[in-house]
């Protein structure tokens, strides 16, 4: 497979896909197709990492968004394949009828489409356009149980959203304004890779001015405190697959958007320096975030607030920047995609079980479903940072790199993890062991999903293979 | 075309922002929801007109496209939805408001000040029918941002949005040769009639409320 016909296979199977989802029938059938169709995407993905097309001036493909986009098919596929058991309980419950379930899967394969093209994306409009449409479809589906609550933060998650997205384009007309003069009018002057080669050409007032927008509006979409208040309540109430794929994947490209923006920054030379802005959004989010754990009640906001705080750590390690903060920025990237949507697939499956996602009704559950009770111990484990898990590894990076260079940001950060970590502990405590009570179903869902995740993570943990390594080495060599 | 010329068809080309800046203030003093209506389709058309005027300097015809949409879908179509999501959901025909409008006026006119003050030195280089249409248009989304914050209406809160909306069309639009530009408005155009789609299907009347708090945690399902 030759690399121009993987890029359009990454983004036609997708789109095909849903399509033909819209018009078939039946759960069964519909839900391999997803998987099916998640599946092949990964591949064609995967064989982007050989063979690469030369960029266009509409997609590109380069070594940063080939990480994140191997990443972004990868939990895709996991999570479609977690996504049809989860949807199948969800039917037999009554939760979700066979006309919604359509609708779900399409706009599953729309999301995965809409985030492809982001990242390929060498157009600065054109992936402006591409995180609207995953935004989009991602209002839709946290609002697919139509309850009040459902609504009320299908509703607030598109205002916040939509505020923000509507930022961002600001901050990329003022970019076309700074490259129009240079790089000459028409689509060359949208083209991130023409931009960035006469990055140091550009007027650097212009450039901040639409940094500002860019951080506001694209941090929105990452869910940086104070911009977050979409990000629980969308997390908390839509179908647990799609909490699964905001935290690991749609927070991630928008980030992936930010950065190619700094890298713009960074290569001008003149411009302000994005770093410190990023540093204290991501500290800022990741002490919020910290506190914020305490006072949760139900279970898949608790893990959205470790979202923020997690996104907060990646923040700030790419602002601080240099190849070690770069790198540890990136593995941690990778490793909470992995860790977070494993959890939520067992906090999915554990809210099947009980019935409840309340915090309070989940008790007990290494005694009443041990595999799943283990599972979660595990998965809460890595995410609160313990070793041996693969986010241990990358915190410590980030820790380490920051006493190098700024001991007192360090000190902010390891008092914010230590405080994330009490409140992880705490819940864990009360959500595994302990004894049972209230229903408890038998779990038909499948959980490979969930294992095959923490696997890879507790493998990232302690042993990184020299390939991987030397790879994300060279991506954080180009962040600068 | 001569030189003099030249200048009266720039000074129509900021005529047209102006009047937008201006329809902005309109849209924040309307205390009834029929009025705030009607100024929101008077600013679709102000802003038609400019973004038909750019298509006419820049010689640029797929703008006409643009400003097209502008007229048709936001200063007719949507208007009409609106009017009828307030009739058939029986909105409260006043406005409520967060901060009254006196202190959102002068809050309003620091917002113009700021983004003129910000915009007209960082863009000495570009060419000057760019130049004050972008401090216009920033003004424009800044004035937007704002009724949003102290409106407590969906509706209006939709307005709201609908007008940074238009202040960004207008910045896209005043980008000499920026691609994609027609793209973008059908895209916000989508964006929109999702909203008021929502809104009808949903019967979504009222903001949620951030400032009562007890409020907010029962919606949340955070009860102690």
């Amino acid at each position: 497979m030759s690399g121009a016909v993987a890029v359009v296979l990454v983004l036609a199977l997708p789109a095909a896909s849903a399509a033909l989802l819209v018009m078939l029938p039946g759960l069964k059938l519909t839900a391999r197709l997803n998987v099916g169709a998640s599946g092949l995407t990964l591949i064609a993905a995967a064989t982007l990492l050989v063979h690469r097309p030369p960029a266009g001036l509409f997609l590109h493909v380069d070594d940063l968004n080939v990480v994140f986009l191997l990443l972004n098919t990868f939990v895709g596929f996991s999570a479609a394949a977690f996504s049809a058991g989860y949807i199948a309980h969800e039917v037999e419950t009554g939760r979700l009828t066979a006309r919604h379930l359509r609708f779900y899967h399409a706009m599953y394969q729309t999301l995965m489409f809409g985030m492809n093209l982001a990242l390929l994306a060498n157009n600065l409009g054109l992936m402006w356009v591409a995180i609207e449409l995953a935004t989009l479809t991602t209002v839709v589906m946290v609002g697919i149980y139509r309850t009040p609550q459902a609504l009320e933060a299908a509703w607030k998650y598109f205002i916040l959203g939509s505020v923000g997205i509507a930022l961002a384009l600001f901050g990329t007309i003022v970019v076309y304004f700074a490259a129009q003069p240079v790089v000459g009018q028409g689509l060359p002057a949208m083209a991130w890779t023409v931009v960035m080669a006469s990055a140091q050409r550009l007027d650097p007032a212009l450039l901040n001015l639409a940094f500002v927008f860019l951080l506001l509006g694209y941090g929105t979409k990452v869910g940086l405190v104070p911009l977050h208040a979409w990000l629980p309540d969308a997390h908390a109430e839509g179908p647990t697959p799609i909490s699964a794929v905001l935290s690991g994947l749609l927070l991630n490209v928008a980030l992936y958007a930010l950065l190619r923006f700094k890298m713009l920054l960074a290569a001008n030379g003149q411009a302000l320096a994005p770093g410190p802005l990023m540093v204290m959004l991501g500290l800022l989010s990741l002490v919020v975030a910290a506190f914020m754990l305490y006072r949760r009640r139900d279970a898949k906001r608790l893990f959205a607030y470790s979202s923020i705080e997690h996104m907060g750590i990646i923040t700030f390690a790419f602002g601080m920047g240099g190849p070690l903060a770069n790198f540890a920025g990136l593995f941690h990237m990778a490793m909470h995609s992995l860790t977070k949507s494993a959890i939520f697939y067992g906090v999915g499956l554990a809210a099947q079980a009980k019935g409840s996602q309340r915090l309070e009704d989940i008790r007990g559950l290494t005694e009443s479903h041990p595999a799943l009770g283990w599972g979660l111990v595990l998965g809460v484990a890595a995410i609160a940072g313990l070793p041996p898990m693969g986010i241990f590894m990358s915190e410590f990076l980030v820790v380490s790199s920051t006493f190098a260079r700024a001991p007192w940001l360090a000190l902010v950060l390891v008092a914010g993890l230590l405080v994330a970590l009490g409140a992880l502990v705490l819940r864990l405590h009360g959500m595994a062991f302990g004894a049972p009570h209230g229903p408890s179903e038998r779990i038909t869902a499948s959980h490979v999903p969930m294992f095959a995740h923490l696997a890879l993570v507790l493998f990232a943990g302690i042993h990184l293979p020299g390939a991987v390594v030397e790879w994300f080495r060279h991506v954080a060599a180009l962040l600068g | 075309m001569d030189a003099a010329m030249d200048t009266t068809w720039l000074q129509i080309a900021h005529l047209f922002p102006g009047g937008m800046v201006l329809v902005s203030f309109l849209l924040m003093y309307q205390d009834r929801m029929s009025g705030l209506i009607n100024a929101f389709a008077v600013h679709a058309l102000v802003l038609a007109l400019a973004v038909a005027w750019q298509a006419f300097l820049q010689d640029a015809p797929h703008l006409y496209v643009t400003a097209l949409l502008a007229l048709v879908f936001k200063g007719i179509v949507i208007p009409v939805a609106l009017r009828r999501i307030v009739e058939h959901l029986d909105v409260h025909r006043g406005i409520e408001t967060v901060v009254s409008v006196g202190p959102t006026m002068l809050f309003g006119i620091g917002l113009v000040a700021l983004s003129i003050v910000v915009m007209l030195p960082v863009t000495v280089t570009t060419d000057p029918l760019a130049r004050e249409d972008l401090a216009f248009a920033l003004s424009v989304v800044l004035l937007g941002l704002l009724m949003m914050v102290v409106r407590r209406n969906a509706v209006s809160q939709v307005v709201g949005f609908m007008s940074v909306e238009n202040g960004l069309i207008l910045a896209a639009t005043g980008a000499k040769g920026m691609p994609l530009v027609v793209e973008i408005s059908v895209a916000f155009s989508v964006l929109i009639a999702f909203i008021v789609i929502g809104m009808f299907l949903f019967r979504i009347r009222e903001r949620f409320d951030t400032v009562d708090a007890q409020a907010l945690d029962g919606f949340r399902g955070e009860q102690p």
